[in-house]
């Protein structure tokens, strides 16, 4: 029997197909998909700020795209993935809510994505597909087995990157 | 320096913080009751200090379809301060304002979307208002932006405010009561030095 591991928000969790990993209503946070396709290991971040160096609070890991990701990866080599052939898949980001003067320069969603994609770059990680910006909430599932990252949004039709 | 850490809250702040939110809710409750022109009970708001990861449980699921009412919050305090309602109790509320019979179905129309940011704009108001009387604080509200989705992904903007400071948020669960329940939830997030600055103008 296969499993769906579930992912809160500000966490990460890995596993081997043919289980697979879930987060429910992502925002304007980020949900890191990354996999090794041969051993079939795979995980997932759910991050919530781009920066941590930013943050003097920063002691939780899982929630800021930069260390989120590297620390995604490092439990998914300690698991046996090979990190050359680690390829990722995001979705989130989205901008919840539009004002209409609003003179903020870049929403946190769009900062999200910008980090999670310049961490990715350092770590050599290429990114196959994305789902990211707009303006509403994805649930999103991650299979390792095929690298199937599954989209669902309230009102809109179910997707797969 | 903060005295606050939203992580290691002393329970004497989060009375203090908690009354406020009484006090809060119970003026909106008479705004409600004026707005639909009914009579309109409340029972005690549950004041929570949560791991962000708990919080969609607590409003039913994550997945909940809820309208989310969001505005920034400037002057001596500063933050955002959202209000949530569970989707059909929008409707609900929605349809006795605007004098329908029976709640539609489906999606918001945009009639509605301004129906609903009106009731958010009264409800979160009357809320800022009694800290503002409570505190002597001058406190200003931005016109509200509106939302309707999965409950997590619109508290996921509250939440990364509170990120910023701990890994807890302030959530307020009010039940009003009309012919029928009522839920509402207020997320209110001032930044640190503002938690400051309402615990010194009550004197703690």
């Amino acid at each position: 029997m296969s499993q769906m591991i579930k992912v809160g928000m500000a966490d990460l969790k890995i596993c081997k197909a043919p289980d697979a990993v879930t987060t429910l209503g992502l925002g304007s946070c980020v949900g890191v998909a990354i996999r090794d396709p041969q051993t079939k290991i795979g995980g997932l971040a759910h991050v919530m700020l781009p920066d941590s160096t930013l943050i003097q609070n920063n002691s939780n890991i899982p929630k800021f795209a930069d260390t989120g990701t590297k620390e995604l990866v490092r439990l998914l080599v300690e698991a046996g993935a090979n990190k050359s052939r680690l390829v990722a898949k995001i979705a989130g980001g989205a901008q919840m809510f539009q004002f209409q003067n609003s003179n903020d320069l870049t929403s946190v969603g769009e900062r999200n994505v910008q980090s999670v994609k310049k961490v990715l770059g350092e770590l050599k990680i290429p990114i196959l597909a994305q789902d990211t910006g707009l303006n509403y909430g994805r649930t999103v599932e991650f299979f390792p087995e095929t690298g199937d990252y599954v989209i669902k949004s309230v009102g809109k039709p179910q997707k797969t990157i | 320096m903060a005295r606050i850490d939203l992580n290691n809250m002393d329970s004497i702040y989060f009375d203090v913080l908690s009354e406020i939110g009484n006090i809060g809710a119970g003026n909106a409750t008479t705004a409600l009751a004026t707005l639909l022109n009914t009579k309109v009970d409340m029972r005690v708001p549950k004041v929570a200090l949560m791991e962000f990861s708990e919080i969609g449980q607590e409003m039913g699921g994550e997945e909940t379809i809820m309208a989310g009412i969001y505005q920034v919050i400037e002057g001596d305090i500063k933050g955002s301060i959202m209000f949530l309602l569970e989707e059909n109790t929008a409707k609900l509320l929605v349809s006795k304002l605007m004098g329908m019979e029976e709640p539609t179905e489906g999606e918001f129309t945009e009639m509605e979307v301004s129906a609903l940011k009106e009731i958010g704009n009264i409800i979160t108001g009357s809320y800022l208002s009694s800290l503002s009387t409570l505190t002597n604080l001058f406190i200003n509200a931005s016109v509200p932006a509106i939302s309707v989705d999965m409950c997590e992904a619109i508290l996921s903007v509250p939440a990364i405010e509170f990120g910023e400071l701990g890994d807890k948020m302030l959530l307020i669960k009010t039940e009003f009561t009309d012919d029928v329940k009522l839920e509402g939830y207020f997320v209110l997030v001032p930044d640190l030095d503002s938690y400051d600055k309402i615990l010194s103008s009550i004197g703690m």
